[in-house]
């Protein structure tokens, strides 16, 4: 191995690392909030790619219906705990919120197609049309056992990730699909050739991650939104809604998701089923920075990336299995170093 | 007093069943999710095409029977089991991934089922009589073809960049058994996973040598990632790849890093640019009408054309174990897997198929043409 060829596996590795870097910090956003580990955030970032590539082949994409056929279970189940609770007058509210709003977005994203709009136009149709699918599936899946225990959350949300891949097959087809660059631009860095798309993944990862820490340590919402992590009947004395809480956390997680999407697509080939193994190494990176930690996370996914690079290099059959048998001295790091959380003990 | 009757009348139909049925039925397990999916769909419309085709043999219904395997081995097991144990199928047709047709064989093997693979299986399975074989052109063909081509063309030193899986070993084998004989030299055994989205890395060991040429073997949509990264890493020698890679996606996806890349592939794959005295010309046109009306869409894959040249085989086949024995019937598994193994100089739109005993595949190098992707298509090199 040469200067020149390490320099080579570093920047592909930090590429490929800022992806999982923005997949990670999405992952420990959800986590904090809501205590679910959010396997299916891979497969977000995949049907995202998926639907702008549909949109750019002037195909509406599968999406809207995936969105319409989701949000008619919610108003479903909303409308039926509702009924339940004996909460009558909060029915035109579920209605809008559930039904309407998500089948307006679907709506409004269909008559734009129709114009045949710029790129600009379509990566915020894609946004649009994949931003409603997570808190969909929060108030379908998760709410009715957010006071369930972590592994309770885990288990269902593995099973949810296979129900999705199932229907991105549905929805998207089987086959992988790339986009056009958004920038064509590309600079010289030590000798080596980097692409103004890496620089666009790295830089969105290195915003999003800082956003997101200020956010979380100096802003009231972010802070009453880890709140409910930590104790949900205790935020809700405070005057917390731990069920709004929620889906804020979804719904900027998903639009994370959607962005990391956008950027992977024009960089590698994405199938309906590609979401499970980003998702699993910025899994990777998340845990490595403890599940807690934006700038964290982001280092933990990057320093996945760049190991996945040189394995490759080195033995790439054996890539895979080099990076995930990183997790074992990791987990057996933290499980010592770490004093245990509130979870093992009810409330 | 009401369970024993209805044992009796469950056991009754049960016996009862085989005499009634004289239908061929035919079990056929294909990848329509899951990794696979993408060649798995192809194969399954194919074998749909070839029932629309001839649906009846000397007046005998036939019956088929679709499962989809996900694109897991023990999945295509459990359906292989299935369909014999439940379904008393007659014969197996499957399935679209390498490791999940090697392990259908087994069970074939195992149940006395004869059994037409539509994937390459490389090698028959441990078992003391025969009941399996093989359509598809065995990989150490297609990279023999491919490796003659590269000597025609004047290459030397050749990279290797392939799945991390039993595809890849089996185009890397081939390889490696051509070099000898066409003064070839194969430098690097880099491998990839079908969902990596990077293989930077293994491209650079790939190019540090020099090759003159590289050869691909992946398939389908994700056998274009090498290419895209060779041509950002300033590749200029040949690219070289085998019939796997050849769908619409593979081209889309591929764009201008996958032109001028030369594949070995079936004749069907350009059946309209064969000379008319090629065998595969009229019957490959036939099938991509039939195709068209089954479908509404054209066939420009390989893959659904290997269901179809199973289902040519096992009708040629059937045909003639009519005469000795009834479908449904442990003899006429028998006469039907003699039958196969005895086919003689059948066109099909692949190939000119004949089956011995002890071979696991039938064709020889009538069944293959070069093409090469030239502006998005793929045109005849002879």
């Amino acid at each position: 191995m040469t200067s020149d060829i390490a320099a080579i596996l570093a920047i592909d590795g930090i590429a490929t690392g800022a992806v999982y870097a923005l997949v990670a910090i999405g992952t420990v956003l959800i986590f904090t909030v809501t205590r679910v580990i959010f396997i299916p955030f891979g497969d977000i970032a995949a049907f995202t790619a998926l639907t702008l590539a549909a949109l750019d082949a002037k195909r509406f994409p599968g999406t809207g219906a995936l969105v319409v056929i989701l949000a008619c279970l919610a108003t479903l189940i909303e409308i039926i705990s509702l009924l339940r609770a004996g909460e009558i007058r909060l029915l035109p509210r579920a209605l809008l919120l559930y039904l309407v709003l998500p089948v307006a977005v679907v709506g409004a994203a269909w008559l734009v197609m129709r114009m045949d709009p710029p790129l600009a136009i379509r990566l915020v149709l894609a946004l649009m049309l994949i931003t409603p699918i997570s808190p969909l599936l929060d108030r379908i899946v998760f709410r009715p056992i957010a006071d369930g225990t972590v592994l309770l959350l885990l288990t269902v949300s593995v099973a949810l990730h296979f129900a999705l891949v199932g229907l991105g097959l549905l929805f998207f087809g089987p086959e992988g699909v790339r986009t056009e660059p958004l920038t064509s631009l590309s600079t010289e860095f030590a000798g080596v050739l980097i692409s103004g798309q890496t620089m666009l993944i790295v830089i969105a990862a290195l915003v999003f991650s800082g956003l997101l820490y200020l956010f979380f340590d100096f802003t009231l919402v972010g802070k009453s939104l880890r709140a409910t992590a930590v104790n949900r009947t205790g935020s809700r004395l405070m005057g917390i809604r731990p069920a709004r809480a929620g889906t804020i956390a979804y719904l900027l997680g998903s639009l994370m998701a959607g962005v990391s999407g956008i950027l992977i697509a024009p960089v590698n080939t994405v199938f309906y089923d590609s979401g499970f193994l980003i998702g699993l190494k910025a899994f990777v990176g998340a845990i490595v920075g403890g599940m807690t930690s934006y700038p964290g996370a982001a280092i933990g996914a990057v320093g996945v990336g760049i190991l996945e690079s040189f394995a490759s290099f080195e033995s790439s059959a054996l890539k895979d299995v080099i990076v995930f048998s990183l997790l074992i001295p990791v987990l057996i790091w933290r499980s010592l170093a770490s004093l245990h959380s509130e979870e093992e003990i009810e409330e | 007093m009401r369970n024993t009757l209805s044992i009796l009348a469950l056991a009754a139909g049960v016996l009862a069943a085989p005499a009634a049925r004289a239908d061929i039925t035919i079990g056929f397990v294909t990848s329509l999710s899951g990794n696979g999916s993408s060649i798995g769909i192809p194969y399954g419309r194919g074998i749909n095409a070839a029932y629309e085709y001839k649906k009846t043999i000397n007046g005998q219904t036939v019956r088929l029977i679709q499962l989809d395997d996900g694109s897991d081995p023990s999945a295509a097991t459990r359906n292989a089991r299935k369909l014999v144990e439940e379904e008393k199928v007659d014969l197996l047709i499957g399935t679209a991934t390498a490791p999940s047709t090697i392990a259908m064989a087994a069970v074939a093997s195992e149940l006395k089922v004869p059994m037409i693979a539509v994937s390459p299986i490389g090698k028959l399975p441990e078992s003391p009589e025969q009941w399996v074989v093989s359509v598809p052109q065995p990989a150490s063909l297609l990279v023999k073809i491919v490796a003659d081509r590269m000597k025609r063309d004047g290459m030397k030193n050749i990279g290797y960049i392939g799945f991390s899986d039993a595809w890849g070993d089996l185009v890397y084998n081939g390889a490696k058994a051509a070099e000898p004989i066409d003064d070839i030299k194969i430098q690097t055994n880099e491998r990839y996973a079908r969902t990596d989205t990077s293989v930077t890395a293994q491209i650079l060991k790939v190019m540090a040598p020099r090759p003159d040429a590289v050869l691909i073997g992946g398939s389908g949509t994700q056998g274009a990632l090498p290419l895209l990264t060779l041509s950002e890493r300033g590749f200029k020698g040949n690219t070289y790849g085998t019939v796997a890679l050849v769908n619409p996606d593979f081209v889309n996806v591929g764009g201008k890093a996958a032109d001028g890349i030369q594949v070995s592939a079936g004749p069907v794959i350009v059946a309209e640019q064969l000379p008319d005295e090629h065998f595969a010309k009229k019957i490959a046109l036939d099938f991509r009408a039939v195709y068209q009306k089954t479908h509404n869409i054209p066939t420009t894959d390989g893959f659904s054309a290997y269901s179809f040249d199973a289902w040519l085989i096992f009708a040629n086949a059937a045909e003639r174990a009519l005469k000795s024995a009834k479908p449904g019937t442990a003899e006429f598994r028998t006469a039907l897997r003699d039958a196969i193994l005895s086919t003689k100089e059948l066109p099909g739109v692949h190939a000119v198929y004949n089956f011995k005993p002890g071979a696991v595949t039938g064709v020889d190098e009538r069944s293959l043409v070069v093409v090469r992707l030239t502006g998005g298509a793929w045109k005849y090199a002879p």
